[in-house]
């Protein structure tokens, strides 16, 4: 049998893989979709914890399944407002975004 | 000791797919490609999830990210300018430090869990099925759920409104 720990530890690299990708890259729709594997990231660790956990039940995947439904309503949203950047600044660059840099 | 089984073999051939994925993500350079490798690893996850016992949620998951989420962002990609490249050296200590952190951070996450004593117990997961997953969503969370549909209407007309045409005022 698995342990909990392999599920966990896949999450934890997801996750940091994910944060790296945030923070490096300048295309602003490629850091959109590396939120998106954090947020899968954190859906594994819920779905492991509904087979694994102290008292586990199915309710941890009723969680996921409305993370899954708030995070596609992000990244529509999120989609939306680069649109309206682009057209605004004309480029996708997420490090060209400095109006409000002082 | 890990015992080899079908199960842990499974797990090792998916996660390979998942960390592949995900690390090709970080390496490529073109944006399609990138989207393309985190397609990839959005459907190894699904597999995960049937690992564990979740089969609706991996169904959802399939539908929703390798499907709906990955062609959103194909979009966001076409309709921008998608023929740039990620330069790379432009910005060398700025990678050098994001991957000090993100190790760090890494290094403090994988000693948390493998010193954690978890409770090594299995629930009964032969009584998981899509039909009580259904029950409990539609009896013991209906509030939760009306108000994700709210959410999700609003999400709509906010995107609409956002990526419509500006006008003149």
């Amino acid at each position: 049998m698995m342990a909990v720990t392999s599920y966990l530890a896949l999450g934890a690299i997801l996750f940091c893989v994910g944060l790296f990708g945030v923070l490096t890259k300048r295309n602003a729709v490629m850091v959109l979709f590396c939120i998106e594997l954090m947020l899968n990231a954190a859906n594994i660790n819920l779905v492991a914890f509904s087979k694994y956990g102290l008292h586990a039940n199915q309710t941890g995947q009723v969680f996921t399944l409305f993370t899954i439904t708030v995070a596609a309503a992000e990244a529509a949203v999120g989609v939306a407002i680069l649109f309206a950047l682009y057209r605004n600044r004309n480029t996708v660059k997420a490090d060209r975004y400095d109006t409000m840099k002082g | 000791m890990i015992q080899v089984s079908g199960e842990f073999i499974a797990f090792f051939v998916v996660s390979c797919f998942v960390i592949g994925g995900a690390v090709f993500m970080i390496h490529l350079v073109r944006v399609v490609h990138m989207v393309l490798a985190l397609a990839f690893s959005l459907l190894g996850i699904a597999g995960i999830y049937v690992l564990l016992n979740a089969e609706f949620l991996a169904v959802v998951q399939v539908l929703i990210y390798t499907g709906a989420v990955s062609i959103l962002m194909l979009f966001g990609i076409m309709l921008t300018r998608h023929r740039d490249r990620e330069e790379e050296g432009t910005r060398l200590w700025h990678s050098v430090i994001s991957f000090v952190g993100v190790g760090a951070l890494f290094g403090i996450l994988i000693h948390t869990i493998y010193h954690t004593p978890f409770a090594g117990r299995t629930a009964e997961v032969e009584h998981y099925s899509t039909a009580r997953l259904g029950e409990t969503v539609f009896k013991k969370y209906v509030i939760p759920f009306e108000a994700v549909s709210v959410l999700l209407l609003v999400a709509l007309v906010g995107a609409v409104i956002l990526a419509g045409k500006e006008r003149n005022t």
